[in-house]
């Protein structure tokens, strides 16, 4: 991980780990029993292993390689690494999640395992831990690839994925001690709000400057998408978590937006959260790895340009389809069903031009499976949207919300979409970066691809019934007008799907632990590939490292 | 002045409607511009050989 780094530059990785440890140190001091003093510890902590993991690389000998001759791909590998890690951690919650919610009991009375505190692992997990990690990993690979220029910064890089993962372990572990600032996908405290958006603007100057040398004249269309998921993403999350810390040495902070307007602006948020992490990144990666799998280029380029503008402009608008009938105002809920309709163009637009690719294609899609993860996930793209548009309208939302109607179409987008096209483009490139032929097993990415699919399958159909089943028992009336069912009666209603939501999460889960295991099998035992012609040859063995006159 | 909701869907029905308009259309223009589709078709190509290697 260091050997690549310049002598000034694993100068400036030490000088950036003593900088935390003492950042580390005095939220220790000042917040000590609070838990903002347990977060400092773990600041501490880290920055300590960041530490010896440099010191023990400063008086190695530097890098022999010329720069210019090859990508940097080592904080990709590293990001994909962490990124699989999250997903085997991430669902394996959310398998427990759905195992409380059938079996109460596997609470296992301790606070900490409470539904409260480990759903927010299960989402954060997921979405940052193993979402924004796939991402970051692939940006770099497709911001050097479609530029034709390596990462401008060796540190940088670093800085981002590790940042960024102690900003998940904050997050994770803040919500077990139970810390929260009551916001969905916003659920960590302000010192943690503060790091990520030092760790997002350093992302995002590095990838315009990687961007700034360029060879091309023109930005490919995936680039655009992961810049309008950092850009968006950095405003949505400064605006959403403005708040005013209680005191300096302790977690607790209130939101700068009081009533109606700190939902509208959560809502605001939380919908762009959808729009543009989980959607806008990952139709980077399928404009990027889909074409370049099928080895076909994407059908219309130029609507992709098109669906992309209309994607950045619709969404911003459509936040308060969450929060329909409520004191909202009527207007302002009518702006956003609106919208929401409206994006069902551009969405489609996009799953139709990545079909459309494939269409010619078909007989890869059958035999490779890879293919497939990304075919599947574009069909999913498409059926969440169209489901999204339709809950969207007022007279749907009020019976699909609240219910588990909203929780199907969320895993249908979730694992349907993001978990897929992210397990398509894993396979497409662990063996490229890692030069090996193949993965190391193709019947075990056969075995995911279906575990994946009956998996989410399973999941959507359960809480589809589920949700219909629980929003109609709420709203029946009897002849006397008074409600006909209770509250308990539905829960009973819905306990076989519930079971049944467990067993598909569990297929899914599976999926991910063989996806981990391949990986690593891969890396360490699949036979290399050497490159025989225009490959990035590692110029440690193009140039000796010692001079010949030596 | 205050920011009421009779202003506020003024704006929303006179200058929403037409930037958002005007952008559409502005969009459009560009991306359906005959002499950039060369560009374009060579951008939608470029991906498929790309691992030769950073040019700087
Ligand atoms: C192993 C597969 C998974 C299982 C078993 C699972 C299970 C669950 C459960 C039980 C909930 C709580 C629902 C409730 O409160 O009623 C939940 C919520 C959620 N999960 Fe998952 N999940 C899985 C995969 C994923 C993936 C891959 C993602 C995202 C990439 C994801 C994103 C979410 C989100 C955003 C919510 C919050 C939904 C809401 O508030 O409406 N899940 N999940
Ligand atoms: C055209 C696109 C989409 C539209 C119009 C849309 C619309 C909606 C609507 C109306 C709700 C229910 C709000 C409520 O009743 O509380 C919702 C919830 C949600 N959607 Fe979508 N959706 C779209 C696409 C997606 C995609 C692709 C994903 C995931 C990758 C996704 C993830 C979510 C999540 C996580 C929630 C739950 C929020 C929460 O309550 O915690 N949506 N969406």
């Amino acid at each position: 991980m260091m050997e690549r780094l310049t002598g000034a530059e694993r100068q400036i990785a030490l000088m950036i780990c003593v900088v935390m440890a003492i950042v580390g140190l005095v939220m220790a001091a000042a917040g000590h029993s609070d838990p903002l003093g347990i977060h400092g510890a773990i600041v501490l902590v880290a920055a300590a292993i960041m530490t010896c993991f440099v010191l023990r690389a400063i008086g190695e000998p530097e890098p022999a390689e010329d720069r210019t001759n090859s990508y940097y791909d080592d904080p990709t590998k590293a990001g994909l690494v962490i990124a699989l890690f999250w997903a085997v951690v991430g669902m394996g919650m959310g398998v427990w999640v759905a195992a409380q919610l059938a079996w109460p009991d596997l609470r296992f009375d301790a606070a900490w395992s409470s539904f409260g505190r480990i759903r927010p692992v299960h989402t954060s997990g997921v979405i940052f831990g193993f979402g924004g990690n796939a991402l970051i990993a692939t940006s770099y690979h497709v911001m050097q690839r479609t530029s034709r220029a390596r990462l401008a910064g060796h540190v940088s890089p670093w800085f981002v994925l590790l940042g960024f993962n102690l900003f998940c372990i904050i997050a994770a572990s803040g919500y077990l001690i139970g810390v929260t600032q009551s916001k969905e996908y916003a659920e960590p405290e302000w010192y943690a709000d503060i790091w990520l958006v030092i760790v997002w603007v350093v992302y995002f100057v590095l990838y315009i400057r990687t961007l700034a040398r360029r060879n091309e004249p023109h930005i490919y269309v995936a680039n655009w998408y992961y810049l309008a998921f950092i850009l968006v993403v950095a405003i949505l999350h400064i605006v959403n978590n403005l708040a005013v810390p209680a005191s300096l040495t302790g977690a607790k902070s209130y939101s700068a937006f009081a009533g109606v307007q700190d939902a509208m602006t959560q809502w605001w948020y939380g919908h762009n959260a959808v729009a543009f992490f989980l959607t806008a990144g990952f139709l980077g990666m399928l404009y990027y790895f889909l074409p370049k799998r099928a080895e076909r280029p994407i059908y219309s380029y130029r609507l992709s340009i098109l669906s992309f503008w209309g994607i950045v402009f619709f969404y911003i608008w459509a936040g308060s389809h969450h929060l329909h009938y409520t004191a909202l105002p009527q207007w302002v809920q009518t702006l956003g069903m609106t919208f929401s309709v409206m994006l069902l163009v551009p969405s489609w637009a996009s799953a139709g031009n990545a079909l459309m690719t494939l269409n010619g294609a078909w007989h890869k899609v059958r035999d490779d499976a890879t293919l497939r993860f990304m075919m599947v996930a574009a069909v999913f793209y498409g059926l969440s949207t169209f489901e999204g548009s339709f809950m969207a309208v007022r007279a749907v939302n009020s019976l699909s919300h609240y219910t588990d109607w909203t929780v199907g179409h969320v895993h249908a987008g979730a694992m349907g979409w993001v978990a897929l096209i992210t397990f398509g483009s894993i396979y497409s490139v662990v063996p490229l970066l890692w030069k090996r032929e193949t993965m190391y097993s193709w019947k075990l990415v056969e075995w995911h691809f279906w575990l994946a699919l009956s998996g989410t399958v399973i999941y959507v159909f359960a809480m589809w019934n589920s949700g219909i089943i629980q929003g109609l028992m709420w709203r029946t009336y009897t002849e006397s007008g008074t409600l006909a069912y209770s509250f308990t009666d539905t829960l009973v209603a819905m306990h076989p799907y519930y079971v049944a939501r467990a067993c598909g999460g569990a297929l899914f889960l599976t999926g991910a632990i063989l996806a981990a295991y391949n990986v690593y099998m891969t890396i360490r035992h699949a036979p290399e590939k050497h490159p025989e012609r225009d490959y990035p040859t590692s110029s440690e063995a193009a140039e000796p490292a010692v001079p010949a006159a030596e | 002045m205050d920011l009421t909701h009779d202003l506020t869907s003024v704006i929303a029905k006179s200058f929403g409607l037409f930037y958002l308009i005007a952008l559409s259309v502005g969009i459009t223009i560009y991306a359906y511009w005959p002499s950039l589709g060369k560009r374009f078709d060579k951008a939608a190509n470029s991906i498929l050989d790309d691992e030769d290697g950073p040019c700087r």
